[in-house]
């Protein structure tokens, strides 16, 4: 056990140098190695819980993703059935399903081909996006398929990542991080941000901008209240409590603004500027030249803002949106506008915000613990082991330096639960030691030389030792995969101090143990 | 130089004889344990039950009723208002309603904040929590599967490394620490989080893995002495690793007291729960992992080398109607 080629030798040794060297940096304060090219200095991560900041999960109403995803294949149907003249009649949409009947019968099969066609099936290469039945001779039905269900919220969630990203950003110099997390979730982490108000209210609007026409006779009172529209139209609330009925189909939406902008109208009252592209600003011209005197409504997210009355063609490609807005408010709503619509709602399902003090405190206490417990550790092994003890001392110094080399080697954040990590690792990591330490005693004692001892204990603590860090790994496995956050940063170190502490006890201290014996060839050991 | 030494060489301690005392001991504290589950149940903070915790320092150390009762005022929920860590440090609790939406919710905390840091000068809110009731089911869910999952496979493995008498042990001895400790969250309703999870699932590495080399040591004990009585060998296997056991635990408890004493309060529940795992860890693997050998029928035969193939085949057979024999 005591016997290491030299190939060995300079493979331990370069495997330490190059561990020790990724977490050095680490352990420099950040003013020694500012100026350093940025691959000089690995560094480890530090998690909100010490940098302090924000933590938002946003979950998608995926439901609310089906109901626009039915209502476009709607749409799409409609307009692909009108141009060839065959009439949909009993359309629903509920439980999640579009159903309508052809009146004609010869019409039937080629509305069929019209709803493969729209379906995407025959595609070849391509997942069909819904599935087409024909329950009844002249009733066609299209269900979502799950593959296409599943494209479509990871499509959507891609671009809600996006949006995202651009709207934080804009707010300057935050570095957020914005993950996708499972099928339906965004993590947003935004380090040093003490109130997440703003950054919630920014990113948990939809910013769906539409343009809509207002039929010229407004329903009765009676049917406004009971929010059941007449064919083609649907009822609104507007921003101050009323109702109003417009047409189902947007002239314009927010897909076509080009520029949008926090402004000011002519008496001073903040409102956001937006400019449309040419394809919008060709509708929107043609509109209001042929609708002079009539209403259109603004609508976001569902709510009336306002419903102005079209005084003389607007032509110039270029309107204003006139709210109770606050300078903020409006600047916020010029942000969301020009990032673009999230393609579905999002929801924050958990939010955890820490100051940047008790961020700084954590890490203070988590220091001063460490090195306090860091020294009660040396003592005891020097005390009960002597000479073998500087070995379990230099052996831990270089474990320290190693969790921390590959730490920052996989990016890995340090949370405040890692740093107690930390501290039971450095309890633990002597464990290893203790048990060929004490083996080797046990051998002293039946009267084996010294060298027999050493190499003895070696051998037979070894597997001890394995499988010992294997149950431990287990859960610190486990940990990592179920745990969330700080919980995760705990079972980071844990598992990283598993592999580094089994691999200075077993080899690298062994090695110095060899080099020791070699040079000294001691024929009585004090242990 | 005189070397350290907690347990003197070559110690002949007859632990077996203190059996009785630590069968009764066990079912003792896992009966209080139990008592404790039920009758107080655990102080289930908002990771597993869902809603807001918020985390203030004053510059003093606030009267709680009085703060109770302007929290209460603000009609956002019943709260829970506790101290955490020192006197200056205080959490609050308020449940999220059912039917809220997002901006009451945010009105709420908003609302307390305002209430906290208007009245009580020097106020500081250090750390807000919300999290959904989704999420916390999710996060509970998880982290039982992780307890199970990590309890089940750390068995297997050991079932696969030694013989199925030690997994079964080892599984029994992981039961008995988990409620203990478990008890102890209920007994002194210190917030059961994720982060007491994380102590448990803590406990369950590092109580096997004292048992693991405990267990190592049967096994070559086993080999070794193949005439040796089941029973002095479980003696001699303990007194032999004795020494280990103690040293590992004081270097692990030093470095657990630092953190516990020094460390932030932010992580009480962490290490608190460690610290508690770690004795009962200990106290485990000496009595409830080991002695269990014996009524589950590990013999002197067991790990006897296997020559050959047919041979594997009827010691097994052999072995299994030892242990119903018991």
């Amino acid at each position: 056990m005591l016997n290491f080629s030299r190939l060995q030798v300079w493979l331990i040794t370069a495997v330490c140098m190059f561990g020790v060297l990724l977490g050095i940096p680490s352990l420099l304060p950040s003013n020694v190695t500012e100026n350093w090219p940025n691959w000089a200095k690995p560094h480890i991560n530090l998690g909100l819980d010490l940098a302090g900041g924000s933590q938002l999960l946003l979950e998608a109403d995926v439901s609310s993703l089906s109901r626009q995803r039915l209502e476009t294949i709607e749409d799409l149907m409609r307009t692909e059935t009108r141009r060839v003249n065959i009439e949909m009649a009993d359309v629903s949409t509920a439980e999640n399903q579009l159903s309508f009947t052809i009146a004609n019968p010869d019409q039937v099969d080629q509305a069929l081909q019209i709803a493969r066609t729209q379906a995407g099936t025959g595609t070849v290469g391509m997942a069909a996006q819904w599935d087409v039945a024909r329950p009844e001779p002249n009733r066609i039905v299209m269900r979502p398929t799950a593959a296409g269900e599943s494209e479509a919220i990871d499509n959507a969630m891609a671009s809600a990542r996006d949006v995202i990203d651009r709207r934080i950003n804009s707010l300057g110099t935050l570095e957020p991080t914005i993950i996708r997390e499972g099928t339906d979730r965004i993590l947003v982490q935004v380090p040093g941000v003490q109130d997440p108000e703003q950054i919630k209210s920014l990113i948990g609007r939809t910013a769906r901008l539409e343009f809509k026409a207002v039929p010229d006779e407004q329903p009765s009172a009676e049917v406004l209240a009971s929010g059941r529209a007449p064919a083609g139209l649907q009822i609104l609330p507007t921003t101050d409590g009323g109702r109003i009925a417009v047409q189902r189909r947007a002239l314009i939406s927010g897909d076509q603004i080009v520029r949008a902008q926090q402004s000011f109208n002519q008496q001073g009252q903040p409102d956001v500027s937006i400019t449309f592209d040419s394809n919008g600003g060709t509708r929107f011209a043609r509109h209001t030249r042929e609708n002079v005197g009539k209403l259109f409504a603004i609508v976001l997210d569902g709510t009336v803002l306002s419903a102005p009355v079209i005084n003389e063609p607007i032509l110039g490609g270029q309107a204003s949106i006139a709210g109770a807005f606050t300078v903020e408010s409006a600047n916020e709503l010029a942000i969301s506008l020009r990032s673009g619509r999230l393609p579905v709602e999002l929801a924050v399902v958990d939010e955890r915000t820490v100051s940047p003090e008790l961020g700084a405190d954590s890490i203070r206490l988590g220091v001063i613990a460490t090195i306090i417990g860091a020294a009660l550790v040396i003592a005891f092994m020097l005390l009960t082991y002597g000479g073998f003890g500087v070995f379990a001392v230099t052996a831990l110094a270089l474990n320290v330096l190693l969790i921390l080399g590959w730490m920052a080697l996989f990016n890995a954040t340090l949370t405040l639960p890692g740093i107690a990590g930390f501290v039971l690792t450095i309890g633990a990591a002597v464990d290893a030691n203790i048990i060929i330490n004490e083996r080797i005693r046990e051998e002293l004692r039946r009267g084996r030389s010294v060298v027999d001892a050493i190499s003895t204990g070696w051998k037979e603590a070894t597997t001890a030792i394995l499988d010992a860090n294997i149950t431990n790994a287990i859960a610190g496995a486990l940990m990592f995969q179920f745990g969330s956050g700080p919980v995760r940063g705990f079972a980071v170190v844990l598992v990283i101090g598993i592999i580094t502490s089994a691999f200075t006890a077993i080899t690298v201290a062994r090695l110095w143990v060899a080099i020791w014996v070699r040079r000294r060839r001691p024929k009585s050991l004090v242990l | 130089m005189r070397l350290l030494k907690l347990v003197p060489d070559n110690t002949n301690i007859d632990f077996l004889r203190w059996r009785t005392f630590a069968i009764v001991f066990s079912i003792l504290m896992i009966a209080v344990s139990i008592f404790f589950i039920a009758s107080r149940g655990l102080n289930l903070g908002v990771d597993f039950v869902g809603g807001r915790s918020i985390r203030a320092t004053f510059q003093e150390p606030p009267p709680l009723d009085e703060l109770r009762s302007r929290i209460g005022a603000l009609d956002v929920g019943e709260p829970v208002i506790q101290q955490s860590g020192s006197e200056r440090d205080i959490a609050i609790r308020i449940p999220l309603p059912e039917d809220a939406t997002e901006e009451s919710a945010n009105a709420a905390a908003t609302a307390v904040r305002e209430e906290i840091t208007s009245n009580y000068p020097g106020s500081r809110i250090e750390s807000v929590e919300t999290v959904s009731g989704k999420v916390s089911e999710e996060l509970a869910w998880d982290g039982g599967l992780a307890l199970l999952l990590a309890m089940l496979g750390i068995s297997a493995y050991i079932w696969i490394r030694f013989e199925w008498q030690f997994g079964v042990g080892a599984l029994v001895s992981l039961v008995h620490d988990l409620t203990i400790v478990t008890g102890f969250y209920a007994a002194t309703q210190i917030e059961f989080s994720l982060n007491a999870v994380a102590a448990l699932l803590t406990l369950i590495g590092f109580s096997l893995n004292d048992t693991v080399v405990v267990y190592d040591r049967i096994r070559e004990n086993l080999r070794k002495y193949r005439k040796m009585e089941i029973e002095p060998l479980l003696n001699l296997s303990v007194n032999e690793t004795l020494a280990r056991t103690i040293n590992t635990n004081t270097s692990v408890m030093l470095a657990i007291l630092a953190l516990l004493i020094f460390g932030p309060d932010v992580i009480y529940d962490l290490t608190i729960g460690i610290f508690a795992g770690v004795i009962i860890g200990t106290y485990s693997s000496v009595y409830v992992a080991r002695f269990l050998l014996v009524p589950l029928g590990v013999t002197s035969d067991s790990f006897v080398p296997k020559t050959n193939v047919g041979g594997a085949e009827r010691v097994t057979m052999h072995k299994t109607e030892d242990g119903a024999q018991v």
